[in-house]
């Protein structure tokens, strides 16, 4: 569904993604699991074509096309959505319209639904709107729904957890996993390994590049080991480099 | 030459397409008062407030009245216009809302056919003690921009009294607004000062709100909302007072721009003179944030059509 090959970004003469390769499959969770400041926002905003980054090399086909130089809505509309770390506030937009929105034209039942699943009473959640009177974790709670909503081919979720308190987040792993029995594939971006363990593969990022692939259990306690106790973040030792 | 009955119709119907409710102008329940030109169409009153007016060279004076203690149960609709191109309006509004009283009002201005027009409004409010009074003023202009809008009111709020005020100017071109209004506000009252306003083509819009904050525990809050494309220019002036103990007043404006050529500037003041009280502001200019646009385009919205929502939402 989606493949990434040999991608590059290079800003300000700095190279933050380098020669990265990577693919997801349809129906897939794919994590991508790395410290602070590895690249992973960077590869959702390459895939989604948003905040004007652009590749300065390499390929993102998706569904057999080469995406880069298409809009984000057009992007949007083969069926690729993001979930930001940090989800815009609107002023103005209720969530009933924004989740209306989100999947089409959808009737309120299936909004109310899209609320529940990320544990959201729709009754005290409908009429409010999507600004700065949410907390944190309610607005990426209605990020996530939005997505759902959307039923999109490939979601790109990035750190869904963050905000989210202990309470909330099966609900939203839960969402998650339901969102990939309906047959949507998630580029699932987090530096929390338990997070990463709802994925049927993970990759560790370091240094905008794709260090050790493989089955979640592994992967995770691999970066556990080595990069939570790593001296070398964001640069990859040789022997991290060959793995 | 038209008459009054062709008049009211068309005014009336004309309101009913702004979103107006023709219903409640009929109401024998409802009290109202439709002006055209310098015309009274019709005018209801009902217990408790009496509402009179008279006609004058240009426009007409009128008085609105709720007596201590009513509580209106069904907003008061009020409406005014001018249905040919060219005219002058000019309304003298005297409100005295009596203590303990409550009322709603809801207003609508229509000048769908405006190419020369003025309309200005004169307005004196005195709302006594722990009564309430809300009124919501919505403009429904042409696209020529040819009016001048020219709202002024002076307000005075007794001891824990509660005043809402909404301006709400979206449709059709503004032509030029000049919008000025001041409160003067007693111990324990809140007042709330509310203007949407959308500036296309070469709109010129001036929005000063004044809030003195005279009493004790007084509270206040100025939210003004402009968006503004192509040629239109705008200036916002919001200026808060704290001049008694545990005073509280903000002042919040957003402006958005969307077009080079449109200008919007902010001029929050805010100042203190009881060491106890407190004033804060927040003004926030600039072109429409690139990262709301893309959370709608990410979802399937093309650019025009995301900025369409964010602007509909800010002015909502």
């Amino acid at each position: 569904m989606l493949t990434v090959e040999d991608l590059q970004l290079v800003l300000n003469g700095k190279p933050i993604i380098n020669d990265l390769s990577m693919y997801v499959d349809t129906g897939e969770i794919h994590g991508i699991l790395g410290e602070n400041g590895t690249g992973k926002t960077t590869i959702a905003y390459l895939i989604m074509g948003v905040n004007n980054y652009k590749p300065t090399g390499g390929r993102v086909v998706f569904d057999g096309e080469d995406i880069a130089d298409l809009s984000v809505s057009h992007r949007a509309k083969k069926g690729i959505t993001l979930a930001w770390q940090e989800p815009a506030r609107i002023e103005g937009l209720r969530v009933r319209d924004y989740l209306k929105l989100s999947g089409n034209n959808i009737g309120i039942e299936q909004v109310e639904q899209y609320l529940w699943m990320v544990g959201m009473e729709p009754a005290q959640y409908l009429d409010r709107d999507v600004d700065n009177t949410l907390s944190g974790g309610e607005r990426k709670r209605i990020e996530l729904a939005s997505v759902l909503a959307m039923r999109p081919k490939l979601a790109i979720l990035d750190e869904p957890d963050s905000g989210i308190d202990i309470v909330a987040l099966p609900l939203i792993l839960n969402g998650i996993v339901e969102m990939s029995k309906r047959g949507s594939s998630v580029l699932l971006i987090t530096h929390n390994e338990k997070v990463a363990e709802i994925a049927h593969r993970v990759s560790l990022l370091c240094a905008g590049k794709i260090i050790r692939s493989g089955a979640p259990v592994e992967t995770c306690q691999w970066f556990k080991d080595h990069c939570r106790t790593c001296l070398h973040i964001n640069e990859p030792v040789e022997e991290d480099k060959k793995l | 030459m038209i008459t009054v009955e062709k008049e009211y119709q068309g005014l009336v119907g004309a309101y009913e397409k702004a979103g107006g409710d023709r219903e409640a102008l009929l109401s024998k329940d409802i009290a109202s008062l439709v002006v055209h030109e310098n015309k009274i169409l019709s005018a209801t009153e009902i217990e408790g407030v009496k509402l009179v007016g008279e006609a004058q060279e240009h426009g007409i004076t009128a008085g609105l009245l709720i007596e201590e203690g009513i509580k209106v149960k069904h907003p008061i609709h009020l409406c005014f216009g001018i249905l040919p191109q060219e005219g002058l309006q000019e309304i003298g509004l005297r409100v005295d809302v009596k203590r303990g009283a409550e009322v709603k009002v809801i207003a609508h201005c229509i000048f769908p056919n405006a190419v020369h027009i003025i309309h200005k409004m004169d307005a004196v409010v005195n709302i006594e003690a722990q009564a309430s009074f809300s009124y919501k003023e919505t403009h429904y202009h042409g696209d020529s921009g040819g009016i001048e809008v020219v709202p002024k009111a002076k307000v005075t709020l007794g001891e824990k009294a509660l005043y809402e005020n909404t301006f709400s100017l979206v449709e059709g071109c503004v032509g030029k607004l000049d919008f000025d209004y001041e409160v003067f506000s007693g111990a324990g009252s809140v007042a709330e000062l509310i203007a949407k306003v959308y500036g296309k083509e070469d709109d010129f819009i001036r929005i000063i709100e004044k809030v003195h904050l005279n009493g004790d525990c007084a509270r206040s809050l100025i939210k003004t909302r402009v968006v503004l494309r192509d040629r239109a220019r705008a200036e916002v002036i919001g200026e808060t007072y704290g001049n008694a103990p545990y005073a509280r007043g903000h002042v919040d404006c957003i402006e958005l721009v969307n077009g080079a050529q449109a200008v919007a500037k902010a001029i929050p003041l805010v100042s203190v003179t009881n060491d106890r009280a407190k004033v804060t502001h927040e003004a926030a200019i600039g072109s429409i944030d690139r990262r709301q646009v893309e959370t709608l385009m990410a979802r399937g919205l093309e650019e025009n059509e995301a900025v369409d929502v964010i602007v509909k939402g800010i002015l909502r």
